[in-house]
């Protein structure tokens, strides 16, 4: 749906060029939930602004729909325009229109009849949940409220693609879930290809299918959420995933470990998947002579499939133990032994 | 006290005819250039640097000549629009070119205001640069224009009374003729707080009007 072929972009700035984007190569499917995700500075912004020619590419395609846009006319740009709805971080409204005239501005716009604007706009109001608010003003709502009336404007013209700047990152933690859901439930009932970009990784774990991972304007890292998440590549990628799911061993439960050396042993079991689901450490307790303690775990949901690890703690003897270790190797889990001073 | 009140009353409407009309032109030629400064600036809507500056240098020289020195400056042109330089109808034309850039500069920094933000919303929905400006920046930037306009007024009448010097009629001869050159503070004392009801009315006017507009 979206493509970007070694995409370029550089700014002059005081007769320095500055590069935003390195020759970015990315390919977003239809009908998918994409995101970009990469610290401030590391190019998200001109990407996303790269596929409705809010900027320019310096130099490489930008393919869109079928369409490459470098190659087509100021004309037929506002024309594609209309087939990609944006949302912005701060909203974007006008301030001096009321909510129903924001949302029908893409269609005046457009000049669709009166009768047919008053129609969509009232059935978009009502899908984004804010139906009685079609004669307030922008500054009478909250910053959920405006993020949804930028939503219903974004989706007045019906686009094929949504495109979503940090459209998360100016609202609390709470609303940023709704928030969410809402583009989720677009995404699932008009099967609009969505393309976020952010720096939370929590948007990027909560609604997309897949993710790309953007550092000094170039993709550092690209594939499903859950291939990221559970098994991060560089460096980035793995700080992003640690901000949301802690895997390093606490403090204190590494002091444990080294208080108990010797005596027990400690294991780091992943979990993935299927595995999840299963009774393991129980089994283990009943099946083996050993004592089970976990010291610490982490446990969370990608795209629907549980992921997480533990640190647990066998104690027993070096046979019993060896018997459990091999019990769990035929479970398909993946354990690695922890010891006091590796992570 | 020298004049009547009939006088007065006749001096007052001189001057609303030419705080009105040179309101009207001034607003014609100073809103699209207003306008054009903004749009034509770097990395706007219609970036044209070559255009910008010169227009921008026009302005700067308009708004740095002396009122005073304006109104005699121009008295061929005036002679050449108007076919006299004096009276209500002549004081007119200075006041347009005092009033004009005045007005383009206070429009710029009104449109300048609007978020830029709400551009680029406009952008991504495939408005045309015309639409950008007359649905989105126009709308946004109503009540801070309203405001800038108040302003421009206020300084019409102050200039329209300046005007009087060169026979030009309106409250600012009376004052100047009777008040000041004849001594007779009673006329002086009575046109000059005509003139003061007149900006604090139209000053509240201007507020009122803006905050009822004003959205944020």
């Amino acid at each position: 749906m979206i493509t970007f072929e070694q995409v370029k972009k550089v700014y002059e700035s005081g007769g320095q060029k500055v590069a935003a984007l390195n020759g970015i190569d990315l390919n977003i499917n239809e009908g998918e939930i994409f995101g970009v995700i990469g610290f401030s500075g590391a190019g998200k912004s001109s990407l996303i602004r790269c596929v409705n020619l809010l900027e320019r590419p310096t130099s490489g395609k930008v393919i869109v729909d079928g369409h490459d846009l470098t190659s087509l006319s100021v004309k037929e740009v506002r024309e594609i325009k209309r087939n990609i709805g944006m949302v912005f971080q701060h909203f974007n409204l006008l301030n001096s229109k009321t909510v129903f005239e924001n949302v029908a501005m893409p269609l005046i716009l457009a000049k669709t009849p009166k009768e047919q604007i008053k129609e969509r706009v009232h059935q978009l109001l009502e899908f984004v949940g804010l139906a009685d608010k079609a004669n307030n003003y922008p500054d009478q709502l909250s910053g959920g409220q405006k993020q949804r009336i930028g939503i219903a404007r974004a989706l007045a013209t019906q686009p094929k693609i949504l495109l979503c700047d940090e459209a998360t990152s100016a609202l609390d933690p709470q609303t940023t879930s709704s928030i969410l859901q809402l583009l989720k439930k677009i995404n699932k009932e008009y099967n609009i290809t969505i393309l976020i970009i952010t720096h939370e990784m929590s948007v990027i774990r909560e609604i997309c299918d897949r993710v790309a991972v953007i550092e000094e304007g170039r993709i550092i890292e690209e594939g499903s959420v859950f291939n990221v998440f559970s098994a991060p590549k560089t460096k980035t990628a793995r700080n992003f995933v640690s901000s949301i799911m802690n895997d390093s061993i606490p403090d204190s439960v590494r002091k444990i470990i080294e208080e108990h050396s010797g005596l027990q042993k400690v294991f780091r079991i992943n979990f993935v998947g299927h595995s999840a689901g299963q009774p393991l450490l129980s089994q283990l307790a009943k099946k083996f002579d050993v004592d089970v303690n976990v010291l610490f775990g982490n446990i969370t949901e990608l795209q629907g499939i549980p992921f997480g690890n533990l640190i647990v703690e066998f104690q027993g003897s070096d046979k019993e133990i060896l018997r459990a270790l091999n019990f769990i190797n035929q479970q398909k889990v993946s354990i690695k032994e922890v010891k006091a001073h590796a992570s | 006290m020298l004049v009547n009140s009939d006088q007065i009353i006749q001096a007052l409407i001189e001057t609303l005819q030419m705080v009105a009309f040179s309101l009207l032109f001034s607003a014609v030629l100073g809103v699209p250039l207003g306008i054009a400064l903004v749009v034509t600036r770097k990395g706007h809507l219609l970036e044209n640097a070559p255009f910008f500056n010169v227009l921008n240098g026009i302005i700067n020289v308009f708004r740095s000549v002396p009122f005073i020195i304006l109104l005699v400056a121009i008295i061929p042109i005036t002679r050449f629009l108007v076919g006299t330089s004096i009276g209500t109808a002549a004081a007119v034309v200075p006041l347009v070119f005092y009033a004009g850039p005045y007005i383009a500069r206070l429009v710029e920094n009104s449109l300048l205001e609007v978020d830029p933000g709400v551009i680029e919303a406009a952008e991504a929905m495939g408005a045309t640069p015309w639409q950008i400006v007359f649905k989105f920046i126009l709308p946004e930037a109503m009540s801070s224009l309203i405001l800038a306009f108040t302003i421009a007024t206020v300084g019409l009448i102050g200039a329209s009374a300046m005007a009087g010097a060169i026979g030009g009629g309106g409250l600012g001869d009376l004052a100047i003729t009777y008040g000041y050159q004849r001594f007779d503070t009673t006329t002086m004392l009575i046109t000059v707080g005509i003139l003061i009801v007149m900006v604090q009315g139209l000053q509240s006017l201007g507020n009122i009007t803006a905050k009822k507009i004003r959205r944020r």
